[in-house]
């Protein structure tokens, strides 16, 4: 009971003095922002980005921010303990970089009521004090199809899958989708890795999938592994670089790729609890509002095949294309946008099937 | 010049102080590491250490020790005394899954109904799923002479798809608008583990890990199967001679160890995990071999053991937080203890002579 009260009071008293609770309106002087990673700041991909953020932030506002992190925590119980940790600690403002998090985040909000929690990926928003937020990937990843369809000589093409969350089906999907469009022929062979980041289970998928006879490769884990597994082919297979632009692939495999970018959001939500505007959000912004990037196309694609990607994101930028645009039936071959419709938000954030024409199952 | 020599008979003294001596080393080679790194050593030492047992916010943290240490002590026991009659158990982080997998099954599948024998029944689930897994490796090993080394760790790769398949299917939460994970225990009391005592991080897991200490230690010293596992291990033929049965030795060894990491995993999924996830094994399965060799096979030093494996974790995650370590240090500083464990080792069975010289 004791410590129950100490707990409480020991957040209460963070609370107080450190943020002035819900009600302030007047800003505040210095802003401690933290950051939770799932996997290590030199994966070279989706934890580089965020960290990558939290260093414009940093460079946007100097001395008013101080900056915290935590990389390769797990999933769980010991996020929990983390978050936790850093709410003691004194940080006003946690962001928490992948979708595990989610419950932790929200448990941890519950006890810390004057600290902002800000997920990412997730969609609980239990407290008044957590935001979430997310970005467009499945508008990479049609200019990431419309390419590997281009460029595909033996109409099969790969994606890495880490886990089969919505975030990840919608991306297949709208690879697939888009590889379709430009080349009838092409199938789409999918791999489960079962991690966000691990560099040996992502080689031996990108292994796998050019032992099917794969020669273009798209991965949603985290790592260059994919990206080094197809350099060894000496120019038969390329990939994408993903999360992160992965340069040091430019002259090998790597053809272009999908770049988060966490920075513009991060530096508005700080500003926000700066000059006392903040308020929960559930933010999805993507090509258009520039967290989604696209990296170069190298040389290796021809003119032609970049100029039509090129176009695609511009038209997906203006907001003149949306990448699911009906028709598009179902795996099982029913209906699910009609002629000329759009994929709504909510379809799309728990989309759990894949579209007609790729073969085998989300694992259930 | 230095030669080892054998001692007649293994140091006492060694017995208990290359763990000691182990920390010391691992504090002063990783404090000249940190300070390679720019960082000061005993600041970083400090907040490994002493922080989350007498910091600023030890009352969050101590607790937090007994959550970490729990499953890490009751899974080392179990393979402790596998390892003292040489039984290899590898795969108790399988076993570990599988006891998550059975005992979370056994309350999900009578949700939402509240009944006080919900939890017990969950819980000898779990013993079962973690024993049912290590009786694989054990019978493939008594009928086949397969090697149980390979076979348990092979079978942790096999939990972890089960563990996909159940969190992504047929465990998944049908209120979770199709993201994978079961239903959290948090919300449904009946099937729930949580503290005992508020903010003390003591549950049911850590109740049960000392207790099994204690019976453990009674097991080894004191009965006549304590014995037989420590005959068996130290002089196999002699062993055999005095009647010990090698193969019901094995059932046993593997069964307790696998019933020790199937509880451990069923009390983490209904407490500090809440809810099967793809990723809910975070290595303690493997982590527990440590814990097991770090306390000597003894299940009083494992208790130590364990505590102190926590403490590199929670105090080891505060100093990579506050003092900006990458983590990947904090995993060399961990590293280092066991190998200056294993190394420091030497001296229990060897002594160092010193001679001049050419003979």
């Amino acid at each position: 009971m004791l410590r129950r009260t100490l707990l409480a009071s020991a957040a209460l008293g963070l609370g107080l003095t450190l943020s002035g609770g819900a009600a302030m309106a007047a800003g505040m002087d210095k802003v401690k922002a933290c950051f939770v990673y799932v996997g290590p700041i030199g994966d070279g991909g989706w934890t580089f980005q965020h960290h990558d953020g939290a260093l414009q932030v940093q460079a946007a506002y100097g001395d008013k921010v101080e900056l915290q992190w935590q990389e390769s925590v797990p999933e769980g119980a010991d996020a929990e303990r983390v978050l936790t940790q850093m709410a003691l600690g004194g940080c006003n403002i946690i962001f928490t970089t992948s979708f595990g998090y989610m419950d932790a985040t929200n448990a941890v909000a519950a006890k810390f009521p004057d600290v902002k929690f800000e997920h990412a990926t997730g969609f609980k928003r239990d407290q008044p004090n957590v935001s979430t937020y997310n970005a467009r990937f499945y508008e990479g990843r049609a200019v990431q199809g419309t390419i590997a369809g281009r460029m595909t000589k033996s109409n099969k093409i790969g994606y890495i899958g880490s886990f089969p969350i919505p975030e990840v089906v919608m991306g297949i999907n709208s690879y697939y989708l888009h590889a379709k469009k430009v080349n009838p022929a092409v199938e789409l062979s999918v791999v489960w890795a079962y991690t966000w980041f691990d560099p040996a289970k992502e080689a031996d998928a990108a292994k796998a999938l050019i032992d099917q006879g794969v020669d273009v490769i798209a991965a949603h884990t985290d790592s260059t592994a994919p990206l080094a597994e197809a350099a060894k082919t000496n120019g038969a297979v390329i990939g994408f670089g993903q999360a992160s632009d992965m340069v040091e692939y430019k002259d090998g495999p790597r053809v272009s790729s999908i770049i988060d970018n966490w920075g513009p959001y991060y530096v508005k939500r700080v500003g926000a609890l700066l000059d006392g505007t903040y308020e929960q959000a559930d933010a999805w912004e993507g090509i258009a509002g520039g967290e989604v990037l696209i990296g170069e196309i190298t040389a290796a694609v021809p003119a032609e095949v970049k100029a039509e990607a090129e176009a695609l994101r511009d038209a997906i930028a203006a907001g003149t294309y949306h990448p699911f645009t009906g028709p598009i039936n179902k795996q099982d071959g029913s209906a699910w946008l009609a002629e000329g419709a759009t994929a709504p938000d909510g379809d799309l954030l728990g989309m759990n099937f894949f579209v007609e024409g790729i073969t085998g199952d989300i694992p259930q | 010049m230095l030669r080892l020599e054998k001692r007649p008979n293994p140091s006492k003294l060694w017995l208990y102080g290359t763990p000691v001596m182990a920390v010391i080393l691992t504090m002063i080679v990783g404090g000249m590491l940190f300070a390679t790194m720019g960082k000061d050593p005993f600041e970083v030492i400090r907040t490994i250490f002493w922080d989350p047992l007498f910091g600023e916010f030890a009352f969050y943290l101590r607790g937090q020790l007994l959550v970490k240490a729990g499953p890490l002590i009751l899974i080392a026991i179990g393979l402790a005394l596998g390892f003292r009659a040489g039984i290899w158990n590898i795969g108790a982080e399988g076993q570990y899954i599988m006891g998550a997998i059975c005992g979370a099954a056994v309350g999900l599948a009578v949700y939402p109904t509240e009944s006080r024998w919900i939890y017990p029944a969950m819980v000898i689930a779990g013993a079962f799923g973690g024993w049912a897994w290590a009786m694989i490796p054990a019978i493939l090993k008594t009928r086949f002479h397969t090697n149980e080394i390979l076979v348990s760790l092979m079978l942790v790769y096999v939990a972890q798809t089960i563990l996909a398949k159940a969190s992504t299917g047929f465990l998944k939460n049908p209120e979770g608008m199709g993201f994978p994970g079961s239903r959290n225990f948090s919300s449904y009391p009946a099937a729930a583990n949580p503290e005992l005592i508020a903010g003390s991080g003591i549950h049911w897991g850590v109740v049960t890990a000392l207790a099994v200490a204690g019976v453990a230690w009674v097991l080894l010293s004191r009965h006549i199967i304590g014995f037989q596992i420590r005959l068996s291990g130290q002089a196999p033929r002699a062993a055999r001679f005095h009647g010990v049965n090698p193969s019901k030795l094995v059932v046993l060894c593997m069964g307790l160890s696998g019933a020790l990491a199937g509880l451990a995993g069923l009390f983490e999924v209904t407490g500090p995990a809440g809810q099967i996830t793809i990723d809910f094994n975070v290595g303690y399965g493997f982590t527990a071999i440590i814990v097991a060799f770090l306390g000597r096979l003894n299940p009083i030093g494992i208790v130590f053991a364990g505590v102190l494996m926590a403490l590199t974790y929670v105090g080891g995650e505060m100093a990579s937080t506050n003092l900006g370590l990458p983590s990947a240090t904090i995993q060399v500083f961990q590293g280092m203890l066991l190998f200056f464990l294993l190394g420091v080792d030497v001296l229990t069975n060897y002594r160092i002579r010193t001679f001049m010289g050419g003979k």
